[in-house]
């Protein structure tokens, strides 16, 4: 039997252990996990559609492969998925109002992995509209709240995929990061969030924002469970030329006997510099005070160019996205307005101006001027070599340390409505998380602790060279066991 | 490859919403023209950042890892069925999409 109210504590491994030692049926916990939507997620807004009677269709085909003899890790699991994933049948709007109404024709290549392994698709969860924003705020359908601390955000823009598992109404999900999107909302939710190296995880069927820095990864409640998920949808793709044809190691192997006995850590000096939060600092140095007790060997490192990471982000983003978001023009798909006199060019003009949020806007008016003539040298080239630089610094600290460890985000969750009115200030808060998409690296957030004042969580951030993956997951497993 | 990269361009010659959004085929209203270049000029002087960094030399990187000529075999697959795509079209007919007439 599983119930409702038992989703917040169920892992997918250990639903998988429960599962194959027949305990419930992947049916049994489909609905369990609909009845915990239905209960809480009035108050939090993590979802935008649920998909029940696919969803229960599907456990009803898991529960029958069971039978036959299948038993893998994602067997019957249900999984909530960001709006921006391609699932052939559901809603798809990147919670826009640009592809309202837009129903998937195919399966994304991480939709086709999960469905082959037995995992269930269940929902779309809420994100900020085509993954632009740190705080879910800038859907157009709705925000999404924290569910540790409901007056506030739940990060972004993979809000809704850490709110469903924070809050209980998912075991996982899947999300995306160009610049921090699993790992912030990880870190403000309490859960653990895995940023794959670039190249990792097929983008094939996964709406474009920044195509030279989105990756696909998973957010969950345990580090072997990120591990379990990046297992399935990790791998070449002859459907994206950017997913590397390398091999995939056993992640959950990587795991055993974790420890941070010998691990050379390395802590980047630029990273704890004044304007962070105080609490947020304590509670990351400590997690790394605890490592070193337990063995690890801790150095102070440097990235010099940290500071100039956020204008090269802005900057590379934007012109990415300017042209990417140039195919939603009222055409194929999604909402089309026309201008008065009923014109092609009103058509295109007004299906944007109306379609695309404020955000969105923004970083299409930011993209569109760093390629235009005049500017394109001087702003977007510049902002690749200075990228260079930001990748060279990272290369020379992983000469000499495993992971680097340091903060997630520079505060925990912040006040709805604190930040939208402000651009800057919210992009500046993106500082720790962007320089690992520049330079292709690995990351992940696992919660260190939560503040005294609010008990709000915080993320110990770390993060591994490129397709260093294994060694990322057995560090956070040790953090995970130092800190639990 | 021409040397203008290695010039910052004048800290006036900023970001124009009126000329940009054009380019972005946006049609704002004067509230809006006026709501965005406030919001993004602050932004657009902070990039001019960029300019303290010697790059001189530097490669640029374009990708988060290198990635050279990638091969498959041209092998056709079928593609979606139309009736599924159209289905997503804001107005189609006779199989195709449907557009505002654009010659007289």
């Amino acid at each position: 039997m599983i119930t409702p109210k038992d989703i917040s504590a169920t892992t997918v491994a250990s639903a998988r252990d429960a599962m194959r030692a027949g305990l419930y049926t992947s049916e049994e916990l489909v609905r369990a996990v609909l009845a915990a939507i239905d209960e809480k997620d009035g108050g939090i807004g993590a979802y935008l559609t649920v998909d029940r009677e696919g969803a229960i269709a599907a456990a009803a085909e898991a529960d029958a492969r069971r039978r036959a003899g299948e038993s893998g890790d994602l067997l019957g699991i249900p999984v909530a998925m960001k709006d921006i994933f391609n699932v052939k049948g559901q809603p798809c709007t990147c919670a826009s109002r640009i592809l309202e109404g837009y129903v998937a024709p195919y399966d994304a290549t991480v939709t086709a992995r999960l469905r082959a392994a037995g995992a269930i698709p269940c929902g779309r969860v809420n994100m900020d509209e085509f993954a632009m924003g740190a705080s879910t705020e800038h859907s157009a359908f709705h925000p999404t709240r924290n569910p540790v601390a409901p007056d506030r955000v739940p990060g972004g823009s993979s809000g809704g995929s850490a709110a469903a598992v924070s809050g209980g109404m998912a075991l996982c999900s899947l999300g995306t990061d160009t610049g921090g999107s699993i790992r912030q909302p990880a870190s403000f939710c309490g859960c653990v969030g895995l940023k794959p190296s670039y190249g990792r995880v097929s983008r094939y069927g996964v709406t474009a924002f920044a195509s030279s820095l989105d990756q696909v990864g998973p957010i969950t409640r345990t580090v072997e469970d990120a591990a379990l998920l990046l297992q399935c949808i990790a791998g070449a793709d002859p459907h994206d030329q950017t997913c590397l044809d390398r091999p995939v190691p056993d992640y959950a192997a990587a795991l055993r006997g974790a420890s941070t006995e010998g691990l050379r850590i390395g802590v980047p000096r630029e990273y704890f510099a004044e304007g962070s939060d105080p609490e947020v600092l304590s509670l990351v140095r400590a997690a790394i005070d605890k490592a070193a007790a337990a063995g690890a060997r801790v150095e102070e490192v440097s990235l010099p160019h940290t500071e100039y990471a956020i204008a090269v982000y802005y900057i590379c983003a934007t012109a990415e996205a300017s042209a990417n978001l140039a195919r939603f023009d009222g055409v194929r798909y999604g909402a089309r307005r026309v201008g008065p006199d009923g014109s092609l060019a009103s058509l295109y003009d007004r299906s944007r101006t109306d379609g695309f949020g404020p955000e969105v806007k923004r970083r299409i008016l930011l993209g569109t001027w760093v390629l235009s003539s005049g500017y394109r040298d001087a702003y977007y080239r510049r902002a690749l070599k200075v990228r260079t630089l930001v990748r060279r610094d990272f290369d020379a600290a992983f000469a000499k340390c495993d992971v680097l460890m340091c903060p997630v985000a520079p505060t925990p969750a912040f006040k709805l409505d604190s930040t939208v009115n402000d651009p800057l200030k919210a992009y500046l808060c993106d500082a720790f998380t962007v320089p690992a998409n520049l330079a292709g690296l690995c990351g992940v957030s696992v919660p260190c602790g939560r503040t005294a004042a609010d008990g709000l969580p915080v993320g110990l951030q770390i993060l591994g060279p490129a397709f260093g993956e294994p060694a990322l997951l057995r560090a956070a497993a040790a953090m995970e066991a130092l800190l639990r | 490859m021409n040397n203008t990269d290695t010039k910052a361009p004048a800290a006036d010659a900023g970001l124009d919403v009126a000329h940009v959004c054009r380019l972005a085929h946006f049609d704002f209203s004067p509230e809006e023209m006026g709501r965005f270049q406030r919001e993004l000029a602050p932004i657009a002087a902070y990039v001019r950042k960029l300019f303290e960094v010697d790059v001189e030399g530097v490669e640029p990187t374009q990708y988060g890892q290198p990635v050279f000529n990638v091969f498959r075999e041209d092998e056709p697959e079928p593609s979606l069925p139309r009736e599924e795509v159209l289905a997503n079209a804001p107005d189609s007919s006779q199989d195709e999409f449907r557009m505002p007439r654009i010659v007289e």
